[in-house]
């Protein structure tokens, strides 16, 4: 049998993928390529998104948020599904599921904190991400579930959420405040008491009751949470999850790619595929006409020759942006070695059927060639 | 309008859009607009990113406090443009020493109890970080001692400028009285006076991005009230009338060229031509969807932005700023209904 080529290791044999990056470097319009293709290699994949540009999102059919997944319709022998994450009913299900009884459940879902929760606390669209890929993991429904997480400029929110959360929920002040007796506030430090007196001063001292109830509700839930957070870190550290990291080859795109890496690194989690969107296609050998330092400005002055040489200016500035967005992606290649690489041309306009998410699954796995002159667009492998 | 009238329309302008827009590289060449114009301005960042200090090529880090990326004070008359870091955290510690708990305040934010009152009170953060801004906009609006004349805050990316500056119509909503209301109240009216604040929206002749900044433009406009500066289009390939005969320019100008070199030609004019093509499309749809006056910035094909890239782009935002009509003191876009709306 011969090797799996590229990236095509993903689409065949993982069973999640996560797709990491930061905002704005087609992250999600990836993820569903990845999905197109193991639909097309016969799968039942579904893909989570968390933000889909309107029209991409009415072609994979998620026009309403419902928080389950829909089937797409296509002509591949396997399935795609498609959801787009609701992080507040994400949330509400979890709460639901671990309350010891029904009034427990409700008192948490009416607190104002709690509904503030969802929006305000970071990391915790980032949580619930994870919590609906382990819901659906869990239901063994799908051969592939690939994730596209919240554009997020702290790098890796999605790994650091579940400790957040349950740090949240730890926080020694407020649990000390719902010690029953009057005795426990003279165990606040003075400090605590002083904040505690401002906060009540400037915002209000309904929020603190508001805290205080919500921290009262969450009695006896919190080590159900904590042991779902920690289920839903081994799943994402077992060899059947791969890492994808997503970027565009600007300089702050990949400068950021490079502090993802770093820090999926750190975390000793290995990056199984870097996918580089929007790259400039490269056109071939400049003519080596007017090289002179002045030549070409001359040139383009001159009734005669100024039609070739308004050509051969725009090659070269194509090929400056070629050359650089080369140069920004080294360094983070290296990086990421040997995890193979995929490019994916700059398109005109943007991908919002599934045709053209089909043809970003072509670029992705590698069944196209392309005009980069040294061959690199094919996927190099490790 | 000349450069110097429009930085005169108010002291405080917002620059929002999209990740990976340029806000920041367009923020840089306003604050050099400005300087050049003799006004001393400072450049608020809000997110703590590295590409400000770069733009002047300077590599240090900012901080919460001001330094000096470009010194004014030459022959040329230009002031100084300044650029200073303004994170909630900084901002909180610095409220929180300003009522008396300098001490524990940075223990506390620590501690994660700053997390828990964030959450029970959304937008409390942005209401602190306004409220700095608000602070710098009085210092500037008095002529104290080393506030500056023009300030531009580098806005964080689109859909989070909404909830930044619609935070202090929703804390209003959420707390009746107390010390953070009147916060609000001000930063409220700060945002609203077009004679203080506008905001000026920045894009790319792209698909998504072109319909998020319609889209945000509306927000800002009906729902907080902001006063809209024209929109800043970047990145436009400058227009090249390029032949589509390669062979017959080649004979013209008495050149031989390869067959691959006269394909690289040939494949580099068409790529260039479907991108302006595009552009142009975009260009056109985004002045269908939003009445407001547009400034082109050039796509810059040369090397990374530096100093050298962001003097230009000031010189081209200064010329597209001296192209817009002259009466552009009432609001721009008003309170536009109908089937322009996305």
């Amino acid at each position: 049998m011969t090797p799996l080529a590229g990236l095509d290791v993903l689409a065949e044999h993982r069973s999640i993928v996560i797709c990491t990056g930061s905002g704005g470097v087609g992250k999600t319009t990836a993820a569903a390529a990845i999905a197109v293709e193991a639909a097309q290699r016969g799968r039942r994949a579904c893909v989570v998104t968390i933000d889909p540009a309107k029209r991409l999102a009415d072609a994979l059919g998620l026009a309403s948020l419902t928080n389950e997944p829909g089937l797409v319709d296509g002509p591949w022998p396997g399935e795609l599904w498609a959801l787009m994450l609701d992080t507040k009913s994400t949330f509400d299900a979890l709460v639901t599921r671990y309350a010891e009884r029904p009034e427990q459940a409700q008192g948490i879902l009416s607190n104002r904190l709690y509904r503030n929760l969802s929006g305000a606390l970071s990391g915790t669209q980032e949580y619930m991400a994870m919590e609906k890929l382990y819901e659906l993991h869990d239901q063994d429904r799908f051969d592939l579930i690939v994730v596209d997480t919240p554009p997020t400029r702290n790098a890796l929110d999605f790994l650091d959420a579940p400790r957040r959360l349950t740090r949240f929920l730890d926080n020694r002040i407020f649990r000390l405040l719902m010690m029953p007796t009057r005795a426990s506030l003279r165990a606040l430090n003075m400090a605590t008491q002083v904040f505690l007196h401002t906060v009540a001063k400037v915002v209000g001292s309904e929020v603190v009751h508001d805290t205080v109830d919500f921290f009262t509700a969450f009695e006896g839930m919190e080590q159900g949470f904590r042991e779902r957070a920690q289920r839903v870190t081994e799943l994402l550290s077992q060899p059947a999850t791969a890492f994808v990291l997503v970027t565009a080859p600007r300089r702050d795109a990949v400068d950021e790619a490079m502090f993802f890496a770093r820090r999926l690194q750190e975390a000793a989690i290995e990056i199984e595929a870097l996918i580089v969107n929007r790259v400039h296609p490269r056109h071939g050998p400049l003519p080596s006409v007017w090289t002179a330092p002045g030549a070409l400005e001359r040139a383009l002055a001159d009734p005669q020759q100024g039609g070739l040489a308004r050509l051969l200016a725009n090659l070269q500035d194509l090929e400056g942006i070629g050359r650089r967005e080369e140069r920004y992606v080294e360094a983070l290649i290296d990086r990421v070695a040997p995890a193979p690489v995929a490019r994916v041309p700059l398109l005109v306009g943007d991908v919002h059927d599934l045709a053209g998410l089909e043809e970003v699954a072509e670029h992705l796995f590698a069944r196209t060639s392309t005009t980069s002159p040294d061959d690199s667009a094919h996927p190099r492998t490790g | 309008m000349d450069p110097a009238q429009f930085c005169a329309q108010a002291r405080l302008l917002i620059v929002a859009g999209k990740g990976g827009v340029g806000k920041t590289t367009v923020s840089a060449a306003m604050a050099l607009v400005a300087a050049r114009e003799g006004l001393t301005s400072l450049v608020v960042e809000l997110e703590g990113k590295s590409g400000l200090g770069s733009a002047f090529g300077r590599s240090e880090v900012l901080t919460y406090h001001e330094t000096v990326l470009a010194a004014g004070g030459g022959p040329d008359g230009a002031a100084d443009v300044r650029a200073r870091t303004l994170t909630p955290d900084d901002a909180l510690v610095e409220y929180l020493e300003g009522h008396g708990m300098g001490r524990m305040s940075r223990r506390l934010a620590a501690s994660g109890a700053l997390d828990v009152v964030a959450t029970a009170v959304p937008g409390i953060k942005d209401i602190l970080v306004l409220g700095k801004v608000k602070q710098l906009e009085r210092a500037s609006a008095a002529g104290e001692e080393g506030a500056s004349d023009f300030l531009v805050l580098d806005g964080p990316a689109a859909g989070h400028a909404v909830t930044l500056l619609m935070s202090a119509q929703a804390l209003l909503d959420a707390v009746s009285v107390g010390p953070i209301r009147s916060q609000a109240s001000d930063v409220s009216e700060l945002l609203r006076d077009p004679s203080r604040c506008q905001v000026m929206l920045v894009t790319l002749p792209e698909e998504t991005p072109v319909n998020e900044v319609v889209e945000t433009a509306f927000a800002l406009e009906d729902r907080v009230g902001l006063h809209l500066a024209p929109i800043v289009v970047n990145g436009l390939y400058p227009a090249v009338d390029l032949d589509t005969d390669v062979e017959a320019a080649a004979e013209r100008a008495g050149v031989r060229l390869t067959a691959a070199e006269r394909d690289a030609l040939a494949g580099a004019a068409d790529f260039r031509r479907r991108r302006q093509a595009f552009q142009a499309e975009q260009v056109g749809r985004l002045a269908d969807a939003l009445p407001l006056p547009q400034i082109h910035l050039p796509y810059v094909f040369t090397t990374d932005l530096g100093r050298p890239e962001v003097e230009l782009l000031a010189t081209a935002l200064a010329g597209e700023i001296g192209r817009l009509p002259e009466p552009v003191g009432a609001p721009v876009a008003g309170p536009v209904t109908g089937p322009a709306r996305p």
